[in-house]
C-alpha cells in the first residue's frame, strides 16, 4: 500500500515528525515500511554505505530553481515545426521556455491565453529526472541551443519530477496553483511503501493508516470521512427525485453480501480530475482515468471502501430491452453464478463462471463480478450522464477464490478478500458521490437505498488488569487500558479493575471469548509498545527434560562418519522418477499436484539416488565421500506417506589426497567402504556383525556386493555399482563404491558396552600364512583362528592377501599378524604351542597348509 | 725402540689431522690402534724384550696408546660436527611447499548451524522434538487458526501431494515446522488431560514453500521453532527468553527489536530483528544498510492453537518462535546464492 505523506496530512498534523519517524512507529506497530519514495519532500542525503534504516528512492526540489509559474503564450519555435517556445512568468520575471510537450502543442501561435496555464518550471541548474532517458536517471539542466534558440530551462513532466513514468506531456497543474512558490512547498511529497499483513486489512488506506499514527503518536486525528461527507453531501445541489424511488435491491444470500448501498449522481461531465488528484492517484500507484472512475479509487484508497460507478442510462435501456419501465424500478440483484454462466468483464474477456462467483445482476442478466471486476456493459463511457454508485460488502473467501480462480488481482479484491467493514459501504457512497459533485459538477439525488441484512458483530470484549498482567507480563490500572484503546478508536467502560472494549465499526479482524482477548491484547501491547514491554526470564518451573535419543543417536552417527573423512551433503527432496530410475526403478510415488517442475515433482524414495546426483555434480573432484542421513517418502495410496530415515554413503576417486610427492592414484574399492563401515557399527556400539556376499541388490556389482547384519537382521547393504548402473551417470572411471542403511532397523539393534582391558605384560606377536582354496572366505579363518586360540590372542589382523603359480591355482595366501597376550608374561613356547593348535585346526576344517 | 714409537706416533697423529669423515677415521684407527698396527706389534714383541728393556718400552707404548686414542676421540668429534653441520645445511626444506592433505568429512554447514542453534536451546532446557515433512492441511494450517482460504495462506505458497477424497484437509508439504507444535502439545496433554505438563520444545527440521529455484528464493529450507507453554508464561517472558537466546547466538553485547508482525497462529505475534552482526549497527551491504537483520518471528501461542493442542487457554499461555539456519548462514558468511545449500558442491561445502 503506497501512502502519499500529503494525503496523511489531511488527517492528520504530522508536524515535528520527519518521514523516517513517521516510516519507524508504523514499522514498529506491524505497518512495515519497505520502501520510502520522495517526490519533492526534502530527503536526507546518505553517504556510500552509510546506515540509513528504510530503502529511499525518488529525488527532493530544490525550493529556488523548481516553482509554480504561469505560460502566458505558446508561440512558434522559428527553426522546428514540432517544438513550441513558452512565454512563462515564474512569479519573478518572464522566461522564454522551448519544450516539444504535446499537450500544450496545439496552443501554438493562439496569441497570449486567455487562461494561463500553470506549470512546474525547472530553472537553470535544477537537478531532475531525464524525461528521455530509460528508467530514472539524474540530469541537470544546462544551457545549451537547441535550433538556434537558446534554452537554459524547462517546464516538467511527472518523470521528471519522479511523481510517475508519465511522459507524454506537462504537467498542467490546477487553476489555482500559487505562482512562484516553491514547487516542494505546493506539492512536495514522500511515499511510504507499506505491507499490510491480514490483520491490518482496515488500514489498507489513508485513514487507516492515519488512525494508527494518531493512536501511536497520541495525536489527535481531523474529522474525517462519515460526519464531514455526510455534511458536504447535504449541502450540494440536490436533483429532485430520490433514488429510492428509482432502484430497488434485492440480496438473495446474505452470507455472500451482508449490504449493498446505492446512490446516484446526474448531470455529470466526464472529465479529468483536478491535477493535485492525478498526482495523488499516482503517487498511489494508480492511473487517473476521468473524474468518475478516479472518484471510485480516491475513496477506496481513502477511506478503504471499493465502488463501482454504473451508467444509469444504460441499465434503464437494459430494462426496456425486457418490458415496460414505466412505474417500474430498477431492480439489482446480488446471487452467486451458476456453473457455466458467462460475463463479458471491463477488461475486454468473456469469463466462464462458477457457482463459487458472485454476481451483481439486474433483471436481464449479470452486470459485474461482485468485488472483483466490472462487466464491460454498464461501464463509465465519456458519454455517461448519470451514475449509479454501488457501495457493497462482499464475503472474503468468496472474493478470494474469484480472482485467484480467474487470475484477477486487484485494489478492490485485495481489499474484500481480507474483509471490509459492512459500515464503511454507506460512508463510501457518500464520500464518492461528494467527490464526483465535486470535481464533474453534478448533482446528487437524495437519499440512498441501503439493504443491510448481515451485521457484524463488533464484539465487546472485557479486558482485566490481572488478563493484561498474566499474557503480557506487565501491570497497567484499567483507565490506562482503556486510554491505549479508545485511541484506536474502541468505545470502551471502565469498570474496576476492568474494561469492557466495543470493537470500533472499521475492523473486522477482532474475535469473540479467549480470542477476541488475544485480539485486544495485542492492540494493547502495539500502542503501548512492543518497545516499553519488559525482558523476564520465565517463572514456570523447568518442565520434563525428556530427550531425543532418536535425534541424538543420528548426530552420533554423523559425527562418526564425518569423523571417518566422509562428508555430509544435504539433497533436495523432491526429484523424478526418471532420476532415481537411473539407480532404482519404483512404480509408485509420493507425487506433488503442483511441481515447480517436472524433474522435481515427485518425492525421493531412494536416499542414495540423491546422493549419487551429488557424486555425479561433483565427479571432478579427484577424490569424493559423501553421506547423506534422512527421510524417503513412500506412498500410501491417499494417506500420509511413510518417511522411514536412511543413511547413504558413496565413495570414489583417490583412496589417498594427491600431492607434491605423493603419486598414488589407486582409487577407493570395496574394502575402503568396508572398513569405514568397521568403524561406524563400532562407534554405534554394535556387536554380532555379519558381512554376508549378496547378488540380490540390482544397482551393486553381483560379485562385489554385501549384506551387512546386526545379530542375523539386515540392516543395509554395500558394494561397488553395477557397471551398468555407472554407465547412466556422469561419472570419471574409478569404481563408485556406494552403502544404504536402514537406520530405523540399525537404531533398534541393541548397543553393547564394555572395553577389553589392556595388559600390562609384553604381548608376543607373530606372522603366519596359510595357503587355502580361493573358496574358503576370509571371515571363516579368521573365525576359527579366534575360537581355537580363545582369550590368549587378542588381535588377528589379516596383513596380506596373495596369490601366485608356487601356490597353486585356485588357491590363496592369507598372513595373519597375530598378537598373544595374558595375564602375564607370555614366553615364546607358549606362543608356539597354541599356533600349533591353530594351524591344525585350520588343516582340519578347511584344509589349510602352512606356508613355510 | 722408544724413538720407533715416536716416530709411531708423530706418523699417526700427522695423518690424523687431515681426515675429515667417518670412514677415514675408522681407516685411521685400523691402521694405527687395530691388531696389526705398528703400535700393537710393539705391543706384541714386548715379551721378546729384555727384561730392563720392557718397563720402559711398555710404558712408552701405552702413553702412545692412549694419545692416540683420545686424539682419535677429538678428531671424531670434529669429524661429527662438521658432518652435523653439513646435514643441517643440506637437508634444508623449502618451507613453502604445500602440505600433504588428508580425506577430511565434515558437517553440512546446515548441519552445523542447526546444532549450533540446538546446543544453544538446550541449555536452555529446550527438548529437541522431531516430526514428518509431509503433512496434512489440518496439522499444518487449520490447527494452526489458518483456516480454508485464510488470506494468511498467502504468506505461505504450499506444495500440495495428489491424493483423492481428501475433501478441505488435502495432503501436502509442511510450510514450516509449527504442526508438530500440534503433534507436541496433544502427545504432552495424552499424558494427563487434565492436568497437562508444560513444554519447552524446539522443533528443527526441513520445511518446503511452493517457490521458483533463485539465488533468492528456494524451495526447501530448515526452520527451527521454539515453543513454550505454561501456566505462567508472558509476552514480557517472550522477550527475555529470546533476548537471552540473542545474546548467546550473536554475542553478549547484541542488541533486538521487537517489531510487531501478524501470523495467524501467534498473537500478539512479532518479528524480531538484531543489530547487525557484520557492521555493529553502523550500516553495511549486509542489512543494507538499515543497521537491522530480521532474524525470527515470533509471538504468543493463539488461544485456538492452545485449545487444538489440548491445553486450556484461559489457564495456559505460551509462546513460539521461529527462524532459520541457512538465512543466519547467509547474513553471518555473506552467502549471496541460497542455492549453494543443496547445491552441495565439495568447492562451497569444504568451507565449513
Amino acid at each position: 500500500m503506497k501512502i502519499p505523506i500529503s494525503w496523511l496530512r489531511d488527517y492528520i498534523d504530522l508536524d515535528g515528525l520527519s518521514v523516517e519517524d513517521i516510516a519507524r512507529k508504523l514499522t514498529l506497530a506491524g505497518l512495515e515500511v519497505d520502501e520510502i519514495k520522495y517526490a519533492g519532500l526534502p530527503m536526507p542525503e546518505y553517504k556510500d554505505g552509510e546506515k540509513h534504516e528504510f530503502k529511499t528512492s525518488g529525488i527532493a526540489w530544490d525550493k529556488e530553481k523548481l516553482v509554480v509559474a504561469e505560460i502566458r503564450e505558446v508561440k512558434a519555435h522559428p527553426n522546428a515545426d514540432r517544438l513550441t517556445l513558452l512565454d512563462l512568468f515564474d512569479g519573478k520575471e518572464s522566461q522564454t521556455v522551448l519544450t516539444g510537450a504535446p499537450n500544450i502543442f496545439h496552443l501554438k501561435g493562439t496569441g497570449k491565453l486567455d487562461k494561463p496555464i500553470k506549470a512546474a518550471y525547472a530553472k537553470e541548474g535544477t537537478t531532475l529526472y531525464d524525461g528521455h532517458a530509460e528508467g530514472l536517471q539524474l540530469m541537470t539542466l544546462k544551457r545549451t541551443k537547441i535550433r538556434g534558440v537558446e534554452s537554459y530551462s524547462m517546464v516538467c513532466s511527472e518523470k521528471e519530477l519522479g511523481i510517475s513514468e508519465e511522459h507524454d506531456g506537462i504537467i498542467l497543474l490546477d487553476d489555482d496553483a500559487p505562482v512562484g512558490t516553491p514547487l516542494a512547498d505546493y506539492m512536495g511529497d514522500a511515499v511510504l511503501d507499506i505491507s499490510i499483513v491480514p490483520n491490518m486489512a482496515r488500514n489498507a488506506n489513508v485513514i487507516g493508516i492515519a488512525r494508527e499514527l494518531a493512536a501511536l503518536t497520541g495525536r489527535e486525528m481531523r474529522k474525517h470521512g462519515n460526519t464531514e461527507t455526510g455534511k458536504q453531501v447535504k449541502n450540494a445541489v440536490r436533483s429532485p427525485q430520490s433514488v429510492v424511488d428509482l432502484v430497488e435491491i434485492e440480496i438473495t444470500n446474505p452470507e455472500l453480501n451482508p449490504r449493498f448501498v446505492m446512490g446516484m449522481i446526474r448531470d455529470i461531465e466526464i472529465k479529468p480530475s483536478p491535477y493535485r488528484i492525478q498526482r495523488r492517484l499516482r503517487l498511489a500507484g494508480m492511473r487517473p482515468i476521468n473524474n468518475i472512475v478516479d472518484a471510485t479509487n480516491y475513496t477506496m484508497l481513502d477511506i478503504g471502501q471499493p465502488l463501482h460507478a454504473f451508467d444509469y442510462d444504460v441499465l434503464v435501456g437494459r430494462v426496456g430491452q425486457i418490458g415496460n419501465l414505466s412505474n417500474r424500478k430498477i431492480k439489482i440483484i446480488t446471487r452467486a453464478a451458476k456453473d457455466g454462466e458467462k460475463i463479458k468483464t471491463l477488461d475486454g474477456t468473456e469469463r466462464e463462471l462458477t457457482s463459487t462467483n458472485v454476481l451483481v445482476c439486474d433483471e436481464k442478466s449479470s452486470l459485474a463480478m461482485a468485488g472483483v471486476m466490472g462487466g464491460e456493459e454498464s461501464e463509465v463511457t465519456a458519454k455517461t450522464r448519470t451514475i449509479l454508485l454501488e457501495g457493497a460488502s462482499w464475503n472474503p473467501i468468496a472474493t478470494r477464490k474469484t480472482a485467484q480462480q480467474h487470475n484477477l488481482p486487484s485494489e478492490a479484491s485485495f481489499r474484500f478478500s481480507r474483509g471490509v467493514h459492512p459500515a464503511m459501504a454507506e460512508q463510501g457512497v457518500k464520500r464518492g458521490l461528494e467527490l464526483m459533485a465535486e470535481w464533474s459538477g453534478g448533482q446528487i439525488a437524495p437519499d440512498l437505498v441501503d439493504v443491510y441484512p448481515l451485521k457484524p458483530k463488533d464484539p465487546t470484549i472485557t479486558v482485566t488488569t490481572k488478563d493484561v498482567k498474566r499474557l503480557l507480563g506487565i501491570d497497567l490500572t484499567a483507565k490506562q487500558i482503556a486510554d491505549l484503546l479508545t485511541r484506536l478508536e474502541f468505545e470502551c467502560k471502565v469498570e474496576k479493575d476492568s474494561v469492557k472494549a466495543k470493537t470500533p465499526p472499521h475492523r473486522l479482524d477482532i474475535g469473540e471469548g479467549v480470542v477476541g482477548l488475544a485480539d485486544v491484547l495485542e492492540e494493547v501491547a502495539r500502542v503501548y509498545g512492543y518497545d516499553r514491554i519488559p525482558e523476564t526470564r520465565m517463572s514456570d518451573s523447568l518442565p520434563p527434560q525428556i530427550g531425543n535419543p532418536k535425534h541424538e543417536w543420528e548426530e552420533h552417527a554423523r559425527d562418526i562418519l564425518t569423523s571417518l573423512g566422509v562428508q555430509e551433503v544435504v539433497s533436495y527432496r523432491m526429484t523424478s522418477p526418471e532420476r532415481e530410475g537411473r539407480l532404482v526403478a519404483h512404480d509408485e510415488y509420493v507425487a506433488l499436484a503442483n511441481p515447480i517442475a517436472p524433474e522435481r515433482r515427485v518425492m525421493r524414495r531412494s536416499l542414495l539416488a540423491s546422493l549419487l546426483e551429488n557424486v555425479e555434480k561433483n565427479a571432478r573432484a579427484e577424490s569424493i565421500a559423501m553421506f547423506e542421513i534422512g527421510s524417503v517418502f513412500e506412498p500410501n495410496k491417499n494417506n500420509l506417506p511413510n518417511e522411514p530415515r536412511k543413511l547413504a554413503i558413496a565413495m570414489t576417486g583417490l583412496r589417498t589426497q594427491s600431492a607434491w610427492d605423493v603419486k598414488d592414484s589407486a582409487s577407493f574399492d570395496f574394502f575402503d567402504m568396508k572398513g569405514r563401515l568397521e568403524l561406524l557399527l563400532s562407534g554405534l556400539r554394535l556387536s554380532g556383525i555379519s558381512y554376508t556376499p549378496t547378488d540380490g541388490v540390482t544397482y551393486l556389482h553381483p560379485s562385489k556386493a554385501a549384506e551387512v547384519k546386526v545379530n542375523g537382521q539386515t540392516v543395509g547393504v554395500f558394494g561397488e555399482l553395477h557397471p551398468l548402473v555407472k554407465e547412466k551417470y556422469d561419472f570419471e572411471d574409478s569404481p563408485v563404491i556406494v552403502a544404504e542403511f536402514d537406520l530405523d532397523a540399525l537404531q533398534s539393534a541393541a548397543p553393547s558396552y564394555g572395553i577389553t582391558p589392556v595388559s600390562e605384560f609384553p604381548p608376543v606377536l607373530e606372522d603366519i600364512a596359510i595357503i587355502v582354496d580361493e573358496s574358503v572366505a576370509a571371515e571363516r579363518v579368521e573365525g576359527l583362528i579366534r575360537q581355537t586360540g580363545g582369550k590368549t590372542v587378542t588381535r588377528v589382523r589379516l596383513f596380506d592377501v596373495y596369490r601366485d603359480e608356487k601356490i597353486g591355482a585356485g588357491k590363496k595366501s592369507l598372513a595373519y599378524s597375530l598378537t598373544y597376550q595374558s595375564e602375564k608374561t607370555m614366553t615364546d613356547a607358549e606362543a608356539a604351542a597354541i599356533r600349533t593348535k591353530i594351524v591344525k585346526r585350520l588343516e582340519f576344517e578347511v584344509g589349510a597348509k602352512l606356508r613355510s | 725402540m722408544l724413538d720407533k714409537l715416536n716416530e709411531i706416533e708423530k706418523s699417526a697423529l700427522e695423518s690424523l689431522q687431515s681426515i675429515t669423515d667417518s670412514a677415514a677415521l675408522e681407516a685411521w684407527r685400523v691402521s694405527h690402534l687395530g691388531r696389526s698396527s705398528p703400535l700393537m706389534t710393539v705391543f706384541a714383541g714386548l715379551g721378546k724384550l729384555s727384561k730392563e728393556e720392557r718397563p720402559a718400552v711398555g710404558s712408552g707404548a701405552n702413553r702412545v696408546k692412549v694419545a692416540l686414542e683420545s686424539a682419535l676421540e677429538e678428531r671424531s668429534k670434529i669429524v661429527k660436527s662438521a658432518a652435523l653441520a653439513k646435514s643441517l645445511e643440506e637437508d634444508a626444506l623449502d618451507v613453502t611447499l604445500p602440505g600433504r592433505g588428508i580425506h577430511v568429512g565434515r558437517l553440512h554447514p546446515s548441519t552445523q548451524q542447526l546444532r549450533k542453534v540446538m546446543s544453544i536451546l538446550a541449555d536452555m532446557g529446550f527438548q529437541v522434538y522431531t516430526s514428518r515433512e509431509v503433512e496434512t492441511d489440518e496439522y499444518n494450517f487449520q490447527l494452526l487458526n489458518f483456516p480454508p482460504n485464510h488470506p494468511a495462506r498467502d504468506m505461505q505458497d504450499t506444495f500440495f501431494v495428489e491424493a483423492e477424497g481428501r475433501g478441505d484437509n488435502p495432503i501436502l508439504l509442511r510450510t514450516h515446522t509449527s504442526p508438530g507444535q500440534i503433534h507436541a502439545m496433544r502427545e504432552y496433554a495424552a499424558t494427563n488431560p487434565d492436568n497437562p505438563p508444560s513444554i519447552r520444545i524446539a522443533l528443527p527440521g526441513m520445511c518446503f514453500r511452493y517457490e521458483q529455484i533463485t539465488a533468492r528464493s528456494e524451495i526447501q529450507f530448515n526452520q527451527v521453532e521454539g515453543l513454550v507453554v505454561g501456566e505462567n508464561i508472558t509476552f514480557a517472558d517472550l522477550k527475555g527468553t529470546l533476548n537471552d537466546f540473542a545474546r548467546r547466538m550473536f554475542g553478549q553485547d547484541a542488541r533486538t527489536r521487537f517489531r510487531a508482525s501478524y501470523f495467524p497462529f501467534t498473537e500478539p505475534s512479532a518479528e524480531v530483528d538484531v543489530e547487525c552482526f557484520v557492521c555493529g549497527g553502523k550500516g553495511c551491504g549486509v542489512c543494507k544498510n538499515s543497521g537491522w537483520l530480521e532474524i525470527l518471528g515470533c509471538g504468543m501461542v493463539h488461544p485456538v492453537v492452545l485449545q487444538n493442542g489440548g491445553y486450556d487457554p484461559s489457564r495456559y499461555s505460551g509462546f513460539a518462535w521461529g527462524m532459520g539456519p541457512e538465512r543466519q548462514l547467509m547474513l553471518r558468511y555473506k552467502i549471496d546464492d541460497i542455492r549453494y545449500f543443496w547445491g552441495n558442491d565439495l568447492r562451497f561445502l569444504e568451507q565449513f
